[in-house]
């Protein structure tokens, strides 16, 4: 019986972590299976639950859903979070990709041997390439939200990287005043603000020990 | 005044190839502007043409619309090539974001250092013939329709096939274990459109060749 979506995944942010935030944007009460050991994600592949042996996982809707784009893509359109047409569907697919790049070099960053990594070039992207187009789409039409004047996914991943920079460099928005005032006005939005609060299903920035259980489940190398 | 779709990138594969095959695959004619220097990628930049200030571009019904999947989500949503409802695009997403790992795969390993090379081909054979081609195989096993979703072409079909071509032209015999993805391969290359865009002239791009990598290397800084 389909109940709540079920989310299978390490306890910690990755790749899951936009998918948490779009379901609880979402007001989408879900539950959540952690990974912990090697074995027991080899014994998902084994069920066949994994379609290409990978995580995040999502049990939604009668559906093994993997991949996280698909995954937020499918929870973005059943729940009226992905534009009302194309053209719209467009810009938020486009805004999502950039800050999914910039995430992405975030996510990464821990998995990266010290001596490789490169947090400054995290915030030049940030502040040179990612960020400014964000504050002019905002300045440009003076409306709420990214896309066509209404809340959408787009706006969610966008907080969610502005919050992910800012625990790297805290002052990273101080040449951005719209995205200082968007940024004050989506964490208000009552299923944003109830996410933000300690004790929902958001996870911390990834320690030591995450990134060592992480190694240990994958075998990364 | 929309006219036909214009792609901006370099002349070769790299991340416009997908979106070569499916508009191509959806009977699209488009025009092409090649990137060949530094300056090319600078003057589009300092154009304010790229969003992100990168590759691919595809001027579209008026917009300049960048980021590949952006792009190819927009060209299979307009030309019906996304399934007809949610859950048939959910399936047809995930098994595009399947394919793209794999040729994503392909498409860098050219610019690996040549110690790497060999490590990360062999992780491509073994990627595709044990965690992907099965799933697809599986899939049209399976449902033994024509087509991998909803009984009707879609995107994910365009990108298989070209994965698997990508895949023979690593290991040519590649598909030598999975019988129906032989018998897809078959059907799908001879749809008219894709037909026409394998056949010398089109305007498909070739494997890059090492003068491509350094060019490439060169205008991106890489």
């Amino acid at each position: 019986m389909s109940g709540k979506p079920k989310l299978t995944y390490p306890n910690g942010r990755g790749r899951m972590e936009s998918i948490r935030w779009l379901l609880a944007a979402a007001g989408v009460e879900f539950e959540e299976e952690f990974l912990e050991t090697r074995e027991q994600y080899q014994k998902l592949i084994k069920d066949g639950a994994l379609l290409f042996d990978q995580v995040p996982l999502v049990e939604i809707d009668g559906m093994k859903m993997v991949q996280t784009r698909a995954i937020l893509s499918y929870i973005a359109a059943k729940y009226n979070l992905y534009g009302k047409d194309l053209k719209e569907r467009a810009f938020i697919d486009m805004y999502v990709e950039g800050t999914a790049d910039l995430m992405g070099m975030i996510i990464t960053f821990v998995f990266t041997p010290p001596q490789e990594r490169n947090l400054a070039l995290i915030i030049e992207r940030a502040t040179t390439r990612y960020f400014p187009v964000y504050e002019k789409v905002l300045k440009q039409h003076g409306q709420e939200f990214l896309v066509g004047n209404r809340f959408s996914w787009a706006d969610v991943q966008l907080l969610e990287a502005i919050l992910m920079v800012e625990e790297k460099e805290p002052t990273v928005l101080s040449k951005f005043p719209v995205l200082q005032a968007f940024k004050a006005r989506i964490s208000n939005i009552p299923t944003i603000k109830k996410f933000l609060q300690p004790g929902s299903q958001r996870k911390p920035p990834p320690d030591d020990q995450y990134v060592a259980t992480v190694m240990a489940i994958f075998k990364k190398d | 005044m929309a006219g036909k779709p214009k792609l901006h990138y370099t002349k070769g594969r790299g991340k416009m190839e997908s979106i070569r095959w499916l508009l191509a695959a959806a009977g699209v004619e488009f025009e092409e502007e090649y990137v060949e220097t530094k300056e090319d990628l600078e003057k589009l930049r300092n154009d304010g043409a790229l969003l992100f200030q990168q590759v691919p571009m595809v001027e579209i019904d008026g917009m300049k619309m960048v980021q590949t999947r952006a792009i190819l989500s927009y060209i299979a949503g307009k030309h019906n090539l996304y399934g007809k409802d949610l859950r048939e695009r959910a399936l047809i997403d995930m098994y595009v974001e399947g394919t793209t790992d794999l040729m994503g795969m392909i498409m860098f390993l050219p610019f690996q250092p040549p110690e790497a090379k060999e490590k990360n081909f062999a992780l491509i054979i073994e990627r595709a013939t044990t965690r992907y081609f099965p799933v697809y195989e599986k899939v049209l096993k399976e449902h033994s329709q024509q087509f991998l979703v909803g009984n009707q072409f879609s995107w994910a079909d365009v990108h298989l096939l070209e994965a698997i071509l990508m895949a023979e032209e690593c290991k040519p015999d590649i598909l030598s274990p999975f019988p129906q993805l032989q018998a897809f391969k078959g059907r799908i290359s001879n749809i008219p459109t894709i037909k026409k865009f394998l056949q010398p002239g089109s305007q498909r791009k070739s494997p890059a060749d090492d003068k491509h990598v350094a060019q490439v290397k060169k205008i991106f800084n890489i």
